[in-house]
């Protein structure tokens, strides 16, 4: 399969791989797919006290696809407020990437990774308020 | 100096020897003659090659060159072969029994049978890939009349007892077809001692051209076939079309090489292979494919945990080979022979198939090492299974949000 120039570089270059401390503040994890499927992503957010995203971490298991999308993720989310992050839409990350129309799922996956670790930053800080 | 990327898929398709290319090039050009013409000396004289080349496919499996007939491939013999027998065979019963993780140009040609109202048995084999003998007499029938087991699996290189079901079947009286696509110049194969009926061959995966690959058809107990292309009656009326002289030549001097040269060869990429597993089995959380000690020399298959199979193949790009998954085809499917030896998807998905030859260096299978250390540990520093796995979280008690 012919994979884009964008692909090909964050496959050989990924951005931020890496995982912050579970227990450490203002992170949010986000992990979606399943192995049996081919792809599982891990999405670590780092939110400052302003509420902004001001680092980010990914891992994933899956094709190249799944790995450019990931690592582009992490460079978009840093600098968003989470309702900016959660703005990002699959069909973004799929144009950016020239994503062929198999590797869509990649996209979508991506796009679920920071609602998932939006989500999960947002019921610690639910947690911490009560 | 190396050359990229590295040819470790040989099970694919093979170069051809350049002695070969050089015994071809005469027909393709001066001895271009039709070898049914019978009136003059061009015909005559691609006739004798053609006998030749016919003496030379059946000295390797000790047949009678009068049992072998000339087709276009190995897909084109397991078409002849299973329908042909099928068909002819179809008064005394129409039960076929084949196995699951034989090539699709087995199984694909028993669905059609299964189309034509025949009723086929696919046969499971062990975790280790072979097929359990007991299995196999318990699904015999009275009806049954035609059995097809490969000799060599091309995805994990076993070698099934082609021995012990020959007698099964000979006893019944049940046509025996074996696919040995994989097999020639890799093991032995006896023709007078085995008793198979019917087997098919390929030229390209034994250093031949593609296009060409030839069918033995038993003359003692002799075997009837009902021919499915039809035209001026050539080999016999089993397989009409002018035959092409040149690639037979080249098939007939692959198999001369593959018999003089077979023991020194398997001896020298037995160690190549065994160089190439000790090194990778070295890396953590891998799994071999397939009985080990009854195994083509050629073969490795071996699954990668927790890295995904086509990102892995996208990070070897400098060495050519095969993946367990077939989701670069655009199906996110996991190869149905490693399924069948009980391999779960993910394992499948991440398996790749190391095919040596008779051109692979030891720097060659050197430098894999090296890269498939270096390439796997990149991608288990990506993978957030392996995480998981180091933080000693077992993987089939974690509830995926499946997509």
């Amino acid at each position: 399969m012919a994979y884009s120039e964008k692909v090909l570089d964050h496959y050989e270059n990924p951005r931020n791989v890496g995982a912050f401390g579970k227990d450490e503040a203002g992170v949010g994890t986000g992990m979606v797919g399943a192995p049996a499927c081919g792809d599982v992503m891990k999405l670590q957010i780092k939110v400052n006290g302003q509420g902004v995203i001001e680092d980010a971490k990914f891992k994933t298991y899956g094709c190249g696809s799944a790995i450019a999308s990931s690592s582009l993720v992490t460079e978009w989310v840093k600098g968003k407020s989470l309702d900016e992050a959660l703005d990002i839409k699959n069909t973004a990350i799929a144009e950016e990437l020239a994503l062929p129309p198999v590797k869509i799922h990649c996209s979508i996956l991506a796009e679920d990774a920071i609602k998932a670790a939006v989500a999960d930053y947002r019921k610690h800080q639910e947690a911490k308020g009560e | 100096m190396l050359k990229f990327p590295i040819y470790l898929d040989y099970s694919a398709t093979t170069p051809i020897d350049p002695r070969v290319v050089e015994a071809m090039i005469p027909y393709l050009s001066e001895h271009f003659g039709n070898p049914a013409s019978r009136s003059h000396a061009y015909g005559w004289e691609a006739e004798k090659a053609v006998e030749l080349a016919r003496a030379d496919v059946a000295a390797l499996v000790n047949a009678d060159p009068k049992e072998i007939v000339w087709t276009s491939g190995a897909t084109e013999s397991d078409n002849l072969a299973i329908k042909g027998a099928a068909q002819f065979y179809q008064s005394k019963g129409k039960h076929i029994i084949t196995l699951k993780t034989e090539h699709k140009a087995v199984l694909d040609t028993c669905r059609e049978l299964e189309r034509q109202g025949f009723e086929v048995t696919y046969l499971d084999v062990q975790e280790d890939g072979l097929l359990n003998l007991d299995a196999f007499r318990a699904a015999l029938r009275d009806d049954t009349t035609v059995v097809s087991v490969m000799m060599v699996n091309n995805e994990v290189g076993v070698v099934q007892p082609i021995e012990e079901i020959g007698e099964i079947c000979r006893e019944r009286g049940i046509i025996f077809h074996v696919d040995a696509a994989q097999a020639t110049g890799k093991v032995e194969i006896d023709l007078q001692k085995l008793k198979v009926d019917l087997m098919s061959f390929s030229a390209h995966k034994t250093y031949g051209p593609k296009g060409i690959g030839a069918l033995y058809v038993r003359r003692k107990p002799r075997v009837r076939l009902i021919a499915q292309m039809h035209g001026g009656g050539h080999e016999r009326g089993m397989r009409s079309g002018t035959l092409a002289a040149h690639q037979i030549v080249g098939m007939g001097v692959a198999f001369r090489l593959a018999r003089e040269e077979m023991a020194t060869e398997n001896e020298r990429i037995g160690l190549l292979r065994d160089k190439l597993m000790n090194g990778l089995t070295d890396i953590e959380a891998t799994y071999v494919n397939g009985d080990i000690a009854k195994r083509v020399p050629h073969n490795l298959n071996i699954s990668f945990a927790y890295v995904e199979g086509e990102s892995l193949i996208m990070a070897i790009k400098e060495v050519a080979v095969s993946s367990g998954s077939a989701c670069t085809s655009a199906s996110l499917e996991p190869s149905y022979v490693l399924r069948a030896l009980g391999r779960n998807d993910e394992l499948a998905h991440s398996s790749i198939r190391f095919s040596i030859g008779r051109f692979t260096t030891e720097e060659e299978v050197d430098f894999t090492i090296d890269l498939l250390h270096r390439k796997i540990s990149k991608l288990r520093e990506l993978s957030p299974l392996w995480e998981m796995v180091q933080d000693g979280v077992d993987l089939n008690t974690v509830q995926w949000a499946a997509h």
